[in-house]
């Protein structure tokens, strides 16, 4: 990767109270790459995702984003550039009494000022784009499953045309088909959107299947950021745990079947 | 994502000949613009040859218009028609055609608005009923709990229930006393005022010992409870519900009822007729505050003729609404915690619900009362 990274991450440094967790952390994220970042429960992996789309102040540290500093910027500077990011909370975060139009729609009245028939008609394809049923638009996320809230949530994120997706454990709670199409819909996109992807993942299947790059975080920083065949040969213990446990040679082997002799 | 042009330029769609031409930035900024353009574009042009050459960048939302010009079923075969242009762009047009596609057959159904309100309107009959009923079987299972553990000390939740009484009744004894005081001391300025006409001012004390002796003393009591409490219910079990913890207590083998209405019942029962009684107490003395500063009664006299007039029958009559009062109460923002459906928004909901009812209840229910007492001659 000799281009130049969307986000350059140097020397954060989060801390909450006496506990620190993140200890000055480097982190790039390349043009159209889906960046899998992983690490054990309590590493701050969401801390860092909420750091970089700016959600936490961090205690110390650069966050460099489209080459400019989001801490130095005024916050109408911030929310434009803010206005490139598309987030997917971990558990949706849909607007319960909104529809699921009305979700993926309001983003588009507030920052485009588009009518609210066009914006709603633009909804419905970003919904459909999501891989959701055309009567489901209308539906209330209550009404909705998990999978579903998932989606729709993608199709909120994807809203305003992002250029960086931030997914927060986007398969966590899904079932393995589910999951599987997932992964799917997030190559797919980011092949046909040309979308960067930082992905916070739990899911062996999602690293194998669709990251380009892993990075795994320990001990408050990035151990190693790399193709997935290099990380998982990385002398570190917990990485061998990680990899080279159960789940993790099935999600290798499931990746690799050739391997399989 | 889009590619960007070195001159970026606002969309425009040329019609050369038989061929449409899309030209510029088909993108999000544009998409206003470029909507009414396509409005302007006569129809049957739409199904002629179509050059993508000019594009400059393009978004998903660009695409979707691009979907809608030449249909999606087209533009999912943008590789047959359109090999050359650059695959990522390809892909986009594909992907998006191929999505517009798949939801184009399953159409939305047309909104109706006459049957619509109808349909709503019966399902609010149908909902008010359906509730009514609930709230009669529910009423029926604490009931029948109560029962069933009354006469088992080891299955009484003391704990449980003491933290209720502290909640409910403690917490809430300094607002209901300020508050009955204040009114007590209106209730007094309103006889002063009317009786003074007829020189009646004395009889200002019996007014406001009736009042609240019967009415005010238990409703003001209730209606505060039905507002701080009842809501509380809701909110807490409600919560609970949504976080499945109700259902956790099912499958443990342990009775929701049990374990987490009948202490709040319970504890409601105990406490309203205290705070009922503080409520009595309070008013009557705001009102002989008044007494004593604008008619000059002083708390002597006041305590006399409060003795001599006004008999005990009325504070049991007032005091025997109060368990009633608080059973409802109690039930009914126990009901609506349990009726929570999973959403933030519902919690919302059901807590407004159970303030609105319950306060609507107890004024009802004292009103027949009030009715009943006096035609009893009580």
């Amino acid at each position: 990767m000799n281009q130049e990274p969307l986000i350059r991450v140097r020397g954060l440094t989060n801390r909450f109270g006496q506990h620190s967790v993140h200890e000055d952390l480097d982190l790039d994220l390349y043009p159209r790459e889906i960046l899998g970042v992983v690490g054990g429960s309590g590493t701050g992996k969401s801390v860092l995702l909420r750091s970089i789309v700016g959600l936490l102040q961090p205690s110390a540290g650069r966050i460099e984003v489209f080459g400019e500093d989001l801490q130095r910027l005024s916050t109408q500077d911030r929310s434009r550039v803010e206005r490139r990011f598309g987030v997917l909370f971990q558990r949706g975060a849909l607007f319960t009494s909104l529809t699921l139009q009305e979700n993926v729609a309001l983003p588009l009245i507030e920052h485009i000022g588009l009518t609210r028939a066009d914006a709603e008609a633009l909804a419905r394809v970003k919904l459909a784009l999501a891989g959701l049923p055309g009567e489901s638009a209308t539906q209330y996320p209550a009404e909705l499953s998990g999978g579903m809230i998932k989606r729709a949530a993608l199709a909120r994120a994807l809203a305003l045309d992002p250029e960086v997706l931030f997914l927060d454990e986007p398969t966590a709670g899904l079932d393995p088909i589910a999951a599987a199409a997932f992964d799917r819909l997030i190559l797919t996109l980011r092949d046909a959107l040309g979308l960067s992807v930082f992905l916070v993942t739990h899911d062996l299947d999602t690293l194998y299947a669709a990251c380009d790059r892993v990075a795994v975080l320990s001990r408050g920083r990035v151990l190693v950021a790399d193709r997935i065949d290099v990380v998982e040969d990385t002398d570190d213990a917990w990485i061998h745990d990680y990899f080279h446990g159960p789940r993790g040679r099935a999600a290798h082997l499931a990746a690799y079947p050739a391997e399989e002799s | 994502m889009t590619e960007r042009p070195a001159h970026p330029s606002a969309g425009t769609l040329l019609q050369e000949g038989g061929t449409l031409s899309p030209r510029g930035d088909w993108t999000l900024s544009h998409y206003a613009a470029l909507r009414r353009e396509l409005g302007r574009c006569p129809r049957h042009a739409w199904a002629a040859a179509i050059d993508l050459t000019g594009l400059g960048a393009l978004d998903t939302a660009g695409a979707a218009l691009l979907a809608e010009l030449v249909g999606a079923q087209r533009l999912a075969e943008i590789d047959r028609w359109a090999p050359d242009l650059p695959a990522t762009r390809r892909a986009l047009l594909r992907t998006l055609g191929e999505a517009m596609a798949h939801r184009e057959s399953s159409a939305l159904r047309p909104s109706r608005p006459l049957i619509d309100t109808l349909a709503r309107t019966g399902q609010l009959v149908e909902g008010f009923w359906q509730q009514q009923r609930l709230l009669l079987g529910f009423m029926g299972q604490v009931l029948a709990t109560l029962a069933a553990t009354a006469w088992r000390p080891n299955r009484w939740r003391l704990t449980a229930m003491v933290a209720q009484l502290h909640q409910t009744g403690l917490n809430a004894l300094p607002i209901v006393a300020l508050l009955t005081f204040l009114v007590g001391a209106v209730v007094a300025f309103l006889g002063a005022t009317v009786l003074r006409d007829f020189g009646a001012t004395i009889y200002t004390v019996n007014l406001v010992a009736f009042a609240f002796l019967r009415e005010f003393g238990v409703l003001l009591a209730a209606i505060l409870l039905a507002g701080r409490t009842a809501s509380a219910f809701t909110a807490q079990l409600g919560a609970m519900k949504a976080n499945e913890e109700l259902d956790a207590i099912r499958t443990l083998g342990i009775d929701p009822v049990e374990v987490l209405v009948l202490p709040r019942v319970l504890a409601m029962m105990l406490t309203l007729p205290i705070l009922s009684f503080v409520g009595m107490l309070s008013g009557i003395l705001g009102g002989a505050l008044v007494c004593l500063l604008a008619l000059d009664i002083s708390l002597i006299q006041f305590l006399a003729i409060l003795q001599r007039d006004i008999p005990l029958n009325h504070f049991l009559v007032g005091l025997a609404k109060a368990p009633l009062f608080a059973f409802l109460v109690a039930v009914i923002g126990c009901l609506e915690g349990f009726k929570v459906s999973g959403s933030a928004q519902s919690v919302g909901e059901h807590t407004t619900s159970s303030v609105v009812q319950s306060i609507f209840v107890v004024i009802l229910l004292d009103a027949v009362a009030a009715l009943f007492f006096m035609e009893m001659g009580w």
